[in-house]
């Protein structure tokens, strides 16, 4: 369901017409901002655990080429297939080859975001292979054909009233219940078979470790355990970045994660999987393939600072923080990744050109770094998007696909009258006298002006007023 | 596709090296922030089971002696029919020995899950495995299945009990993976369990038993 026209602007105007809508991310936000709070009560505790944290990633990020050269040796003398992708075309290629070698026409996939970039479901549903996404979340935006709104609660944006009915249209022999209980309880009775019965289970993956070749994954429900046990082939997805190098570098993200994104000091289930099936092991896959994907990762890699965009650990807290996030839902983003996190991701994956107008949807609060595990500074990197996006030359793609002449001339104009007092006093003096004469409608201010009231200029300037008081000019 | 592999890692390494960043520059970190997580031995059990029956984890106190007919008594209390065990292992052994007559049915988990799947996943009411013990920072069960401990045993059946020896119990994950030298050698899966399968997906209502159990009672064994 890759959206062909995007437009961040339009969507979210939408968004914010829709009371329901609205009040379903506000309640569950509120719920989830508090909840985490409690769970970091310990400043100490928290600076020291994301001090470490951050630094785990920052280590990986700096050896990078060298883990993932590790991590293939050593899921390979494990048994583990390992698979390299450049694009997302060529991540589906190698999925769908496994698939028809496997004679397999039914999966079932656990949460992956990076399954969600491919947008994998839609391409093997076009070569007539059913993949059924287990998680609950997932599922139930799956049902209703419509991409996740929150990368760790895919299904926040309906309320239960919304889900009975979609469960009662969607799923044979269903009963009308709003009862979350029974609800949950008719999707296992449907998920149970498909995990009995489907030739492939699919995951993401939380944590590659270099040193052992294992792969980490973090769940509450259970379906990532049924889909990397219960099928014969397993095929996880892993971005190039989520590698880390040693196994006790997993601690500290297993500590910070599940706090910083559901507010639990961990998840039901944390699954390490070194290998398929051993002669004797009674259950597991006999095959487990890895498809890394870049997919623009090692352009993003070129660039110190952005760099720092690939430290992230997709905890969502980015997302429940932000003012913006909050107001418009996930789906106004059109993206996989919506939130502060796809605000400076998916302009560096997609290029400026098409979503330049994302690093705006943000009012710089800095909510978000205040909260982010890993400490990205996301605030800067908008920044540098934003500039990225009106300078041609820049490092991400399509850098400059927003660039004006006549904004460029303006901004060049305002820094000229602020480098000299002359044109400063000048200016400001023909601004006290005609500035409010000025019509909202003349270029570029009618930019500023269309959701703004114009502000008004003072009689006096600041200079004339401290001249009066008897501040001498400097 | 090799050609996918190679222009990643050299496109990583050349960018890496042009800014300058060795590799060796990555300073190593501090675990200090983990090391710290410690409580007293004695009020460990406390901890993981305040922290697990929150989240709707029930205990059963037992002793080495007497757990086999523990486990069956609470099976008999739940008006349950059948109980999934590990045969080949010490602890199952030991509980077919022990069973006696009558009672819920003991089912062996013995075969291949290809020849099992239907029994297993419609034909059990609980499932028993051991545990390596468990972790006090987070209340957490360790599991490493085996061949003879299957991994779907603690996750198919709609109830888990799971033997905890009272003497196994450590402050963090850090600290098991330094001590118990995880890195030497893990084995095909290796779990930790915090609770009973659960989901908040729908409006954020918690629900328990979405796919996995939809109880897991911690069979403590002093």
């Amino acid at each position: 369901m890759a959206v062909e026209n995007v437009n961040f602007a339009a969507a979210s105007r939408k968004a914010l017409q829709d009371p329901q809508l609205r009040a379903n991310f506000r309640r569950a936000m509120d719920g989830l901002v508090t909840k985490r709070a409690a769970q970091f009560a310990d400043a100490k505790e928290w600076n020291g655990v994301r001090t470490l944290a951050a630094s785990v990633r920052t280590r990986a990020l700096a050896k990078l080429p060298e883990l993932l050269e590790q991590l293939e040796a050593n899921l390979t003398r494990n048994g583990i297939q390992v698979h390299w992708a450049s694009t997302t075309d060529e991540a589906n290629a190698i999925v769908l080859d496994i698939m028809r070698r496997n004679g397999a026409t039914l999966a079932v996939k656990g949460k992956s975001m990076v399954s969600e970039e491919m947008h994998l479901n839609a391409f093997l549903e076009e070569h007539d292979i059913e993949v059924v996404e287990a998680d609950l979340g997932e599922y139930i935006v799956q049902l209703d054909r419509e991409m996740p709104s929150h990368i760790i609660m895919p299904a926040i944006h309906k309320n239960t009233k919304q889900i009975a009915q979609l469960f009662r249209e969607k799923i044979k022999d269903a009963k009308y219940t709003e009862d979350v209980g029974e609800l949950t309880d008719l999707a296992r009775r449907v998920l149970r078979r498909k995990f009995a019965t489907a030739g492939v289970g699919m995951s993401g993956v939380n944590v590659a470790v270099a040193e052992t070749g294992t792969l980490c994954l973090v769940e509450n429900e259970g379906n990532g355990r049924m889909c990397t046990t219960v099928p014969p082939v397993h095929i996880a997805f892993m971005g190039i970045e989520k590698v880390v190098e040693k196994l006790e570098d997993v601690a500290p993200i297993l500590s910070i994660l599940p706090r910083s994104a559901t507010a639990q000091p961990i998840t039901t289930y944390f699954n390490m999987i070194s290998s398929p099936r051993k002669p004797g092991e009674k259950d597991g896959p006999r095959e487990i393939h890895v498809v890394i994907l870049d997919n623009g990762r090692s352009s993003i890699y070129e660039d110190e600072e952005l760099r720092n965009t690939l430290r992230c650990i997709r905890c969502g807290a980015c997302m429940n923080h932000c003012p913006v996030y909050t107001q418009v839902g996930g789906h106004a983003y059109q993206a996989p990744y919506p939130g502060p996190i796809g605000k400076i991701l998916i302009p560096q994956i997609e290029g400026l050109e098409r979503r330049g107008e994302m690093p705006h949807a943000c009012t710089m609060c800095n909510a978000c770094v205040e909260i982010c595990p890993v400490k990205i500074p996301i605030v800067e990197i908008m920044g540098r998007l934003r500039t990225e996006a009106v300078k041609k030359g820049g490092h991400v793609k399509g850098a400059g696909a927003r660039a004006s002449a006549r904004e460029d001339a303006a901004w060049k104009g305002w820094a000229a009258m602020y480098s000299s007092p002359l044109a400063y006093r000048m200016a400001s003096a023909l601004m006290a006298k005609l500035g409010n004469a000025a019509p909202a409608s003349l270029p570029l201010l009618k930019e500023w002006t269309s959701a703004r009231v114009k502000p008004r200029f003072a009689g006096r300037t600041l200079h004339e007023m401290a001249r009066k008081k008897g501040i001498p000019d400097a | 596709m090799p050609d996918a592999r190679n222009s990643i890692l050299s496109r990583l390494r050349a960018s890496r090296d042009a800014n300058g960043i060795a590799p060796q520059a990555a300073p190593p970190s501090d675990f200090t922030p983990l090391a710290e997580k410690k409580w007293d031995p004695a009020e460990r059990l406390d901890r993981i089971r305040r922290l697990m029956e929150a989240v709707h984890t029930e205990f059963l106190e037992t002793t080495e002696a007497e757990w086999p007919a523990a486990v069956r008594g609470f099976l008999e209390k739940e008006g349950l029919n059948s109980l999934l065990y590990a045969p080949a292992t010490e602890a199952g052994a030991r509980l077919a020995a022990e069973w006696g007559e009558g009672g819920p049915e003991l089912v062996p988990y013995d075969r291949p899950v290809e020849e099992f799947k239907e029994r297993l996943f419609d034909g059990v009411d609980a499932g028993v495995t051991t545990t390596l013990g468990a972790i006090a920072d987070t209340g957490s069960l360790m599991l490493w299945p085996s061949a003879d401990e299957p991994r779907l045993m603690s996750l198919v059946p709609p109830m888990h009990l799971a033997l905890l020896k009272a003497d196994a119990l450590y402050d963090s994950f850090w600290q098991v993976l330094r001590e118990k030298r995880w890195a030497d050698g893990l084995p095909t899966n290796a779990l930790l369990i915090s609770g009973p399968s659960k989901t908040a997906d729908i409006e954020q209502t918690l629900a328990y038993g979405v796919h996995g159990p939809k109880r897991l009672v911690v069979v403590v064994v002093r």
